[in-house]
């Protein structure tokens, strides 16, 4: 497209940033990351803006071979821009929400996110197998810190098993792409999505993207670290590990697992619809009985996830396009639900439930916000949510009505323990004089849950703007891996032919 | 033969210089000390400098016992620089440490230990390659037993004379056999030997002179000298330990593998492939529970000679230059991270070598830490640190050549070892500073560090185009 190389540009500002962190005071280093952040989003927009809807399906390429094996090649489709407007969307607000909470080491800390940022562009932005697979995995670094440093009680163990758990998962998917680059003799990512695999070599390969992907994911029965660590990371980090890191995985079956390996993506579809099945009413009940908020919204995440990954596997545009949708959504409600969650941790310090109630009472602005949030989880029409669990929905429907019968469950239950939270944490009579003391939201918090507010309302009415630079992708995505599209049970069947009589034929 | 003795020219500086120094040191006694450490750090400089030309592209010379290429002059670098670090860091150490002060002689043993280190990885020939051993081992067990009142560093000597001694005579053995049923040591015959076709007497040589280098590459199941030489010896002796003489024994084992018994490949690679992974899963497992800095790095290494293994075990081109790569790499790694275990030293001054005493590192030394984090991040191999572009190639390597199983079970296993790197982290980030740590105040030391963690960083990546050249150009001199 144009000379500039943009996509370089918005990766030096955060890695610059984060140098220049280091060595200044603490508020200068909020100050530097916030303006860091702002002039990603900034240049995001401009992204998005130049973004040729209906154009090539690689805009904004850069190639340079620096690294001998492997380019620094980076380049977007639309599923590649609408992420990384998601992440450059939500990491200011995580600077943010990070402002006065954060107390120590705070030049370390901004440091830190502004990696994370770095990482995360990159990953959704790199067109080099092994570049990718740089990307996602050093994004365990900065988050192994955060959580490390700056968590809660039992942050040590949240730590390490986040990151040795998320590091088994990968690498077998780095043996695997090892085992691609030497058979396509190419590590180009474009080239390898339209390389035609064996079909035996196939099924392993995928299973070894899955154990990344699923950890990432997460997908149940491998989610275990999700709430550990979710639990122990402060409010800014569970914003960018619910928000943008479990994208990751979606992002990679997406990428990778679907077009590159059709066949076994067919044949295992199977395991990712059951799984995906279990993890809804599972994990959505357990949602139910839990007494820790950031818990419940760890737990609902995954079940979240699940309506993404029976979308993924539907291999049809509804699917797909509700998987991405779900995923955006979910990257915007689930970071505004911790944000909420942060708001009233940081005026009580707990977490626990039972010890809030009636905070419509006293704060009304902060009850008018999580209601929304909560509506959007839920899945109501106008949000977010709705669009994308109804495409995702609709999508699996075609292949299989028991797994979207199962499946639909979630959104019931996700109402209930959703509802539940916000009657218990919101109605009812304010009995804690602890509670009764918490004064509403400030200027700063309302500045950043409004932005994610509009974005959620957005999305719930005219989605459009969101599906269109997805849709030459969906439909790339579509023919590549129709020849393998599983034949779904829910074909319309042709019903018995009526042939209209004329009005007064039967008096005869 | 005029062209011989050019070819050995690095040799010939360092001999000459190491002989003519210890006449100075006869002489001028302790306070020369110094002078004599600086002079030795140019005559290593003068070394490389002196493998610009036929030193390193001469090819044979005394008739096949030396070989003169670009595989022995990049292993040549490597050791020089080792060693010359080796001898930098070493004055301020033992001025600082109570005990033995430092003598002349540390110096001097070090450029005899690399002239041996030189003879073994220019090797063309059995008897070159055992006297250049025996160089490089006799002027090391006299290292690891310098602090003489120090009971740990005469134990370490010892253990490392014993085992030394023991590995010595399992080496030979197997030369004796070789020798005995192929008529010759020269590597080219002994090639056409085992080419020629099977034979018992050919397989036990094999098996032999196998273990007498895992012995020195300390390979499991012959690692186990390691830790206890490594925690004994003093550091900059453990520094170069570590990677001068891994260098050398690791590029002789290739050396030895690809040209003397290339077409016994498929005998030798089953005792790689064990060897391989035995050391990455016990270097790993091991690991965990030490509580003391220099055994963990020593178990570290243990790991990554398991890792260096698996490129070799590939058996081609490929797999060679990932080995000399890993090397590097490897080199820059334990350089770095033992150069921050010689700033680890309490108020007073006196070393300290736990884990727990680097606790709050972050705190109190940030750009330490932060080396120290890269290093560790490093040799777990975790990306965008440099070693992980080390362990991309040797298992890039060894899935080109088909060893997929291979390759799967030592990359898993890795993550095992993540473990423990990461607990360095945890300790010098997640916890509270214990006690004070005396700050660093030697420029050179600093800038060692730095040098090496810039490294290993992502920055390091800008290096990967020409190494990657060197490393290939270095490989194919043995094919």
């Amino acid at each position: 497209m144009t000379g500039f190389p943009i996509l370089t540009v918005m990766l030096a500002v955060p890695a610059i940033a984060a140098v220049a962190c280091i060595f200044v005071s603490a508020n200068a280093a909020r100050w530097i990351a916030l303006l860091a952040t702002l002039v990603d989003l900034v240049l995001g927009i401009w992204l998005w803006a130049q973004f040729d809807i209906g154009g090539p399906q690689w805009q904004f390429v850069e190639h340079v071979p620096l690294f001998g094996k492997f380019g620094w090649a980076l380049g977007i489709d639309g599923f590649a821009l609408m992420l990384i407007m998601l992440s450059v969307f939500l990491m200011p607000i995580c600077i943010g929400a990070s402002w006065i909470a954060i107390e120590k080491r705070v030049q370390e800390y901004m440091a830190a996110f502004l990696v994370t940022e770095v990482l995360m562009i990159g990953t959704f932005a790199a067109q080099d197998l092994f570049l990718f697979y740089i990307f996602f995995e050093a994004g365990l670094i900065p988050m192994y810190l955060i959580i490390g440093i700056w968590g809660g009680v039992n942050r040590i163990y949240a730590s390490y098993k986040f990151f040795l758990y998320t590091l088994l998962g990968s690498v077998l998917m780095f043996i695997a792409m090892l085992w691609m680059a030497q058979f396509a003799g190419t590590t180009d990512i474009p080239t390898l999505l339209n390389t035609d695999f064996p079909v035996h070599a196939q099924i392993w390969l995928w299973l070894a993207f899955f154990a990344s992907f699923a950890v990432k994911m997460p997908m149940w029965p491998f989610h275990t670290w999700l709430p550990d660590a979710h639990v122990q990371a402060p409010t800014a980090g569970s914003v960018i590990l619910a928000g943008v890191l479990l994208k990751l995985g979606g992002y990679g079956f997406l990428r990778f697992s679907l077009p590159m390996f059709p066949e076994a993506s067919a044949q295992l579809g199977w395991l990712v619809f059951g799984l995906s099945a279990v993890a809804v009413i599972y994990t959505s009940l357990v949602a139910l009985v839990q007494s820790d908020m950031k818990k419940l919204i760890a737990y609902s995440s995954v079940a979240h996830m699940a309506i993404v990954t029976i979308g993924l596997f539907a291999f049809n545009r509804q699917g797909i396009e509700g998987a991405m949708i779900v995923m955006l959504s979910h990257g915007l409600v689930s970071a505004a639900l911790f944000l909420c969650v942060g708001v009233i941790y940081d005026r009580l310090h707990t977490r626990e439930i039972s010890r809030y109630g009636g905070l419509a009472i006293n704060m009304p602005k902060y009850a008018i916000l999580f209601m929304l949030f909560t509506m959007a989880s839920v899945g109501l029409p106008g949000t977010s949510g709705f669009v994308g669990e109804f495409l995702s929905l609709a999508g699996t429907y075609q292949v299989s009505t028991t797994i979207t019968l199962l499946c639909t469950t979630g959104i019931i239950l996700g109402a209930a323990y959703m509802l539940y939270l916000y009657r218990r944490v919101v109605f009812g009579d304010l009995t804690e004089d602890d509670v009764r003391a918490m004064p509403d939201l400030s200027f700063r918090e309302v500045a950043l849950l409004a932005p994610i507010a509009a974005v959620v309302l957005w999305m719930g009415v005219y989605p459009e703007s969101f599906l269109a630079p997805m849709r030459a992708d969906v439909g790339t995505l579509e023919a590549r891996i129709a020849r393998a599209a599983p034949a779904g049970d829910s074909l319309p069947t042709p019903g018995k032919h009526v042939t209209p009589v004329a009005h007064g034929e039967a008096h005869q | 033969m005029n062209a011989s003795l050019l070819m050995i020219l690095p040799e010939e500086v360092l001999t000459l210089g190491a002989l003519v120094l210890m006449l100075v040191a006869a002489w001028g006694g302790q306070a020369s000390t110094k002078a004599i450490s600086w002079t030795s750090v140019a005559i290593l400089i003068g070394a490389g400098i002196a493998l610009i030309g036929p030193a390193s592209s001469g090819g044979e010379a005394f008739y096949g016992l030396y070989r003169a290429d670009a595989f022995g002059a990049f292993a040549k670098v490597l050791i020089y620089i080792a060693a010359a670090v080796a001898i930098i860091v070493a004055p301020r150490f033992f001025e600082q440490t109570s005990g033995d002060d430092l003598r002349p002689e540390y110096p001097v043993l070090i450029l005899l230990s690399a002239v041996g280190m030189g003879m073994m990885v220019s090797a063309g020939d059995l008897l070159t390659l055992y006297v250049g051993l025996e160089l490089q081992s006799l002027a090391a067990y006299v290292l690891a037993s310098f602090m003489r009142r120090d009971t740990r560093s005469a134990e370490a000597g010892l253990k490392y004379f014993v085992l030394g001694a023991l590995a010595s005579g399992i080496l030979l053995y197997g030369i004796s056999l070789v020798y005995g049923f192929s008529g010759t040591t020269l590597f080219t015959s002994i090639a056409t030997a085992y080419g020629a076709g099977h034979s018992m007497g050919l397989t036990f040589g094999l098996v032999f002179v196998f273990a007498g280098l895992a012995f020195k590459i300390s390979a499991v199941p012959f690692h186990m000298w390691t830790p206890d030489v490594y925690e004994g010896a003093p550091t900059p002796v453990t520094i170069f330990f570590a990677s001068a003489p891994k260098v050398a024994a690791m590029a002789l084992a290739v050396r030895v593998a690809i040209e003397a018994m290339g077409p016994a490949t498929d005998q030798w690679r089953q005792i790689v492939i064990f060897a391989s992974l035995a050391s990455i899963i016990f270097g790993a497992v091991a690991a965990i529970g030490q509580t003391n800095i220099k055994r963990l790095l020593a178990y570290s290494s243990i790991n990554n000679v398991g890792f260096l293994l698996v490129g070799l075990a590939a058996g081609t081109a490929q797999g060679v230059a990932s080995v000399l790569f890993y090397l590097t790499v490897y080199v820059a790694m334990t350089l770095g991270s033992f150069l921050v275990v010689l700033q680890m030293r309490d108020v007073s001054g006196e070393p300290v070598e736990t884990i727990a005493s680097l606790s709050g590192l972050s705190q109190r030394r940030p750009g330490l830490a932060l080396a120290m984090m890269i290093f560790m991040l490093s040799l777990a191999g975790i990306p965008p640190m440099l070693g992980f572009n080390a362990k991309l190639a040797v298992f890039q390597a060894a899935v080109d050549a088909g060893f997929i199983s291979l390759a799967v079970v030592g990359f898993v296993a890795s993550v095992i070892g993540t473990y423990y790197y990461l607990r360095v982290v945890k300790v010098m980030y997640f916890d509270e500073p214990a006690g004070a740590f005396q700050r660093g105040n030697s420029i050179v030391e600093g800038g060692l560090i730095t040098v090496a963690a810039v490294f290993v960083s992502p920055v390091g990546w800008l290096l990967l185009t020409p190494l990657g050249v060197w490393t290939a150009t270095a490989a194919r001199a043995l094919f």
